[in-house]
């Protein structure tokens, strides 16, 4: 058997043979539609749907055994004092404080990190100097900076700001420059080929063929903002009037209101599902998951 | 005959690696007319891609001059439309159709309504009319080798270049592009300038054979090959010159090795 002239024998020994393709009418159709259960079940947002109802159901019942209001408040009362706390308006001007100060940092984080993309982008030595900066300031963790801004900037919304900017600026720029850099050669050149240069030439081929980075650079920046903006709020309220989310937290926590901690805790985890699972969500769908640059 | 469309003079090319200056190619000449099909042919290492970088206007010539319709290349321009072998060189964030005319967009070669029935026009003669709004992401490596040839041709520029065009498709599709650019050629009669290093295709594709010799690259023969294509696969005159042209690459190489051979005992 080992003779590899036997296996040609062998092979010339048997018949050579030619058919028509059978008719594949007897499978039905080749495309078939899934049925509605199955599309519901493979679907991502049911899926995310039902591991939160089954979160809810586990936190529910284990309050109930628990039975201890002061530690663990149920689902239900939390989302009592939830309800209670919107419709009296106070959890409203709270969450519109914190997403105000937000919105001031993430702008400005992302004017200065695309200044300074832009700057690496056009010289080497910006290249060195943004890749130094980043290795010095990303693992440095933003809250660590707030005393130092208290000091520079007082108690109030420009520390805040100062500590948002620090945590969305570095993760933006790294991600930003690491994009442009991993645009594929063929891709440059045949944009320059039809004479793109300059801030063309960024904006039409180099920007939209890193966005992948880009965006997943503008939601890293978005989680390290808010975490760090509710964490600085928990140090100190603007005033007691206008605090924001963590201050809400920190103040129903000194009351030993554990309940309305819940319900701030809640809060400011339902507004991060919200950002993240349908704003940042809904931007891939139209983007990097469309143009199949991520899956 | 007709016009010179394309000249090089005497072109040396240098590229730097971040150990070595490598020449790519030394004093090259050639010129190709209006409606050639031209074919860079050599073995790998003859700097044949890189003298259609330099045709481009992406590397300036160390010695020599490229001239097109007599002025000189110093940038890249639409004038010559490159098609490379990569397919990334499509970009995924735009729609078959959309690829095509983002070139005519950009240069404003054409009105917007001229372009968009050109684009669609460029579409139809790639047989590609019932994927138009699909994203490159969705075609075969054959599709995205006809959007990129779509793309380039609807700009109508003076000369297509093509890097290896077909290298990284399957035998098949391989076959079968090149008798779409042929058929496409016999419709527009379009000047090209093709680079591989097969020489069966160059035989196939080009009017007229550059040959080049490697390390660094230099002119070895410039031949005439326009009566042979996918008729004449199998005749003796086809053949003839698959063996000739390999003499012409490998003949010295052989010769050179029996030398070396013979003179270590």
């Amino acid at each position: 058997m080992s003779d590899p002239k036997e296996h040609s024998v062998s092979a010339d020994l048997r018949p050579e043979f030619e058919i028509e393709p059978t008719d594949s009418i007897s499978i039905g159709d080749v495309e078939r539609p899934l049925s509605f259960f199955v599309r519901m079940v493979n679907n991502e947002s049911v899926q995310r749907l039902a591991i939160l109802l089954a979160l809810i159901i586990i936190w529910e019942l284990y309050a109930r055994w628990l039975n201890n209001s002061l530690l663990f408040p149920t689902f239900t009362e939390t989302l009592g004092v939830f309800w209670g706390d919107i419709s009296n308006g106070v959890l409203i001007d709270r969450t519109l404080t914190s997403l105000r100060t937000l919105a001031i940092g993430y702008a400005i984080g992302l004017a200065l990190a695309a200044v300074l993309t832009t700057f690496a982008v056009a010289t080497p030595i910006g290249t060195r100097i943004l890749t130094t900066l980043t290795a010095m300031f990303n693992p440095l963790p933003a809250i660590a900076l707030l005393p130092l801004a208290l000091i520079w900037f007082g108690l109030g919304t420009p520390s805040l700001v100062f500590v948002i900017v620090h945590s969305v600026l570095w993760a933006v720029a790294l991600n930003t420059l690491s994009g442009f850099r991993s645009v594929p050669e063929t891709l440059r050149m045949s944009g320059r080929n039809i004479g793109l240069k300059g801030a063309r030439y960024v904006g039409l081929i180099l920007i939209p063929a890193a966005f992948p980075s880009i965006l997943s650079g503008l939601k890293i920046g978005w989680a390290f903002a808010w975490r760090t903006l509710v964490a600085a709020e928990l140090v100190f309220g603007v005033s007691s009037r206008s605090g924001g989310l963590g201050w809400y937290i920190f103040e129903a926590r000194n009351d030993l209101d554990t309940a309305t901690v819940f319900s701030g805790l809640f809060t400011v985890i339902l507004i991060g599902l919200f950002i993240e699972s349908v704003i940042f969500r809904a931007i891939e769908a139209r983007t990097v998951n469309l143009w199949g640059m991520q899956r | 005959m007709p016009p010179v469309l394309l000249e090089a003079n005497g072109v040396t090319l240098q590229y730097k690696t971040p150990r070595h200056l490598v020449t790519a190619t030394y004093q090259v000449d050639f010129s190709v007319h209006q409606g050639d099909r031209y074919v860079i042919l050599g073995p790998s290492g003859c700097g044949k891609s890189t003298l259609l970088k330099a045709v481009g206007g992406f590397m300036p010539p160390v010695e020599g001059t490229i001239r097109i319709r007599g002025h000189e290349i110093t940038a890249p321009g639409p004038d010559r439309m490159m098609v490379f072998q990569e397919f990334e060189q499509l970009m995924p964030w735009k729609t078959v159709f959309q690829n095509v005319l983002f070139p005519m967009k950009v240069t404003h070669k054409f009105t917007r309504a001229e372009a968009v029935a050109r684009a669609n026009a460029a579409i139809e003669k790639v047989k590609l009319t019932q994927f138009r709004d699909i994203y490159p992401h969705m075609l075969s490596g054959g599709m995205k080798m006809r959007v990129a040839i779509a793309r380039a041709m609807a700009l109508e520029p003076d000369i297509l270049l093509m890097d290896e065009p077909f290298a990284a498709l399957d035998a098949l599709t391989r076959r079968t592009m090149q008798q779409e650019l042929l058929s496409l050629w016999d419709q527009l009669h379009f000047t090209v300038l093709f680079v591989t290093h097969s020489i069966e295709e160059a035989i196939l594709v080009g009017s007229r054979i550059l040959v080049l010799s490697p390390h660094p690259g230099r002119v070895r023969a410039e031949l005439n090959s326009s009566k042979l294509d996918f008729t004449n696969v199998d005749s003796p005159a086809f053949g003839a010159m698959s063996k000739r042209i390999h003499n012409l690459l490998f003949g010295d190489e052989r010769h050179r090795a029996r030398v070396s051979e013979e003179a270590t005992p």
